[in-house]
């Protein structure tokens, strides 16, 4: 009973967090524009919080950079349990344009674990809002990592 | 009271970017502040040694997502100059349309971004709605919302169709309307005057000395514009003005950043008046005879900075950005001395900041063995024989 309450609540309010490992502001201000009235992303509960430990999914954009490694891998471990992380943009999936940058790792997934990923470059406003609808089908379906 | 060292960043609720700014407070007065960057450097620079010139542009429009196509403008203008191409009219005109466009995005994007800093949502809802219809204008010309992908080296890469040139100056009315009621919102709202009248402030000549560049400095009463004082592209062509204000403050940013949205829709019904017709590109060889050249333009935020040099490979042997923010970090600095410590965002969300396109760092070897080095008056001998061997200097 209770674990449906909790459940039922996470899914109805996904607090996220926006990390920016060293993205071209590209993919920001999609996200921005996601939760802007036109598509209006807070509909689904959707709140963009400062702190990580408010947050439930963490939103990664760009390519991991060498300087950002170490704090993404500290952000991400100070955001409570459980915890989702998406990934926007074509960069923050593989490296993207940047693909043998000396100050580029290459994708967040080398990094945490990730449990969506929006590609583009940037994605529309849709296809983010588009992903954290996925983002929340996965959960509920007991998708919980 | 014993002074506090305050960190703010990399990742914080005020900052949008990561950067980490050391703040040294007196109660909750700013004493010092110390900038430390470079964590989202990813080292375009060297990398686009090891790609052509046709690959560039796709990774110089990706040095910064909001004013993406004035880096490829400066990109292409430097690589048209060392080949010695003339781009036809009709191109150079689709330019600078796409430019004035970017600029309206900007500061739409910046007024809302202002707003939230402040504490005032609602007119971040409001700007953003509008900057929709900028965004739906730039994917109807180009057929991207961000990295437009406009360019190619001679030339643009789409026509401006007839539908589309009605489209265009359609929103332009509505966004004239729009401004007009941001305008009375930014001189008279309560919310906005109380954060910014008398914040930040940046006297002209402290911000001559740091060289800020851009909407910063032009709030301060310094008349700088690239457009007007080097016109590239087709500003030649049209008139406008270049705005300024006297109060040196936040406010006066906000107030420039508004009346420049009425003089870039002066110029984009201007431009849509006189478009030429006639090519849209010249063909351009895949090579690059050596040579170097220098190309500025006016971003959004400032005067962006963009040097080639070239050894006659289809790759550059160097090229060197320097973008406006990082011009103005110098005059954040400045502007936080003396300031509250809940006035430190809004005051650095006031130039305008973007961190992705101005990361740098900075190795130090062999700090035994220092390389050569030059002194200021040295620098300055030798840039302005580097400008007159090329007539630049009158």
């Amino acid at each position: 009973m209770l674990n449906r309450l909790v459940k039922w609540a996470r899914i109805k309010s996904p607090w996220i967090l926006h990390m920016n490992c060293g993205s071209c502001n590209g993919c920001d201000i999609e996200i921005l524009a996601a939760l802007i009235p036109r598509l209006d992303a807070e509909r689904f509960g959707v709140l963009l919080k400062g702190s990580p430990r408010q947050a439930d999914v963490m939103i990664c954009t760009g390519p991991v950079t060498k300087q950002m490694t170490e704090r993404l891998r500290r952000v991400y471990d100070q955001m409570p349990d459980p915890k989702f992380v998406v990934v926007v943009g074509q960069c923050g999936c593989s490296g993207g344009i940047y693909t043998g940058a000396y100050g580029v790792e290459g994708g967040v997934d080398k990094i945490i674990p990730v449990d969506a990923y929006i590609p583009g470059c940037p994605p529309r406003p849709e296809a983010i809002a588009d992903g954290l609808i996925k983002l929340l089908a996965k959960i509920e379906k007991g998708g919980s990592p | 009271m014993p002074r506090v060292r305050l960190p703010i960043g990399p990742q914080h609720p005020a900052l949008k970017e990561p950067e980490n700014f050391m703040i040294t407070l007196d109660g909750e007065q700013v004493v010092d502040v110390d900038i430390r960057i470079g964590y989202t450097h990813r080292g375009i620079e060297k990398l686009m040694e090891s790609r052509t010139y046709i690959q560039n542009l796709y990774l110089v429009e990706r040095i910064c997502g909001i004013c993406s196509y004035a880096h490829v403008v400066n990109f292409s203008q430097n690589v048209e100059e060392v080949l010695g191409l003339t781009i036809p009219p009709r191109a150079s005109y689709l330019r600078t349309l796409v430019l004035e466009l970017e600029r309206l995005h900007s500061h739409f994007l910046w007024l809302g971004v202002a707003g939230h800093e402040i504490g005032f949502d609602t007119l971040f809802m409001y700007t953003w709605e509008d900057r929709e219809v900028v965004q739906d204008l730039l994917e109807d010309i180009s057929g991207n919302r961000v990295n437009y992908a406009y360019n190619t080296i001679g030339g643009v890469r789409r026509d401006l169709g007839e539908e589309q040139k009605k489209r265009v100056l359609d929103g332009m009315d509505y966004l004239e309307k729009r401004a007009t009621f941001y305008k009375e919102v930014a001189v008279n709202e309560k919310t906005i005057l109380s954060r910014a009248e008398g914040v930040g402030i940046l006297k002209p000549e402290v911000g001559k000395r740091l060289a800020a560049v851009g909407p910063t400095i032009r709030a301060s009463g310094v008349a700088v514009d690239i457009r007007k004082e080097d016109p590239y592209a087709s500003y030649g062509d049209v008139s406008f003005d270049v705005i300024t204000t006297d109060s040196c403050d936040v406010l006066g940013r906000v107030v420039v950043r508004v009346l420049e949205i009425f003089e870039c829709i002066k110029i984009i019904r201007q431009l849509m008046e006189k478009l030429p017709a006639g090519d849209l590109v010249v063909k351009a060889p895949r090579k690059v005879p050596e040579g170097e050249a220098m190309s500025h333009t006016e971003a959004p935020r400032g005067e962006d900075f963009h040097y080639l040099h070239a050894n006659g490979t289809d790759k550059p042997d160097r090229y060197k950005v320097r973008t406006p923010t990082m011009a103005n970090l110098p005059a954040v600095v400045e502007m936080l001395k003396g300031t509250f410590l809940a006035d430190v965002p809004i005051i650095v969300a006031a130039i305008d900041p973007c961190m992705g396109c101005m990361d740098r760092v900075l190795l130090l070897k062999d700090e035994e063995k220092p390389g050569e080095r030059i002194s200021w008056d040295q620098l300055r001998v030798y840039a302005n024989t580097w400008y007159a061997n090329r007539g630049w200097l009158g």
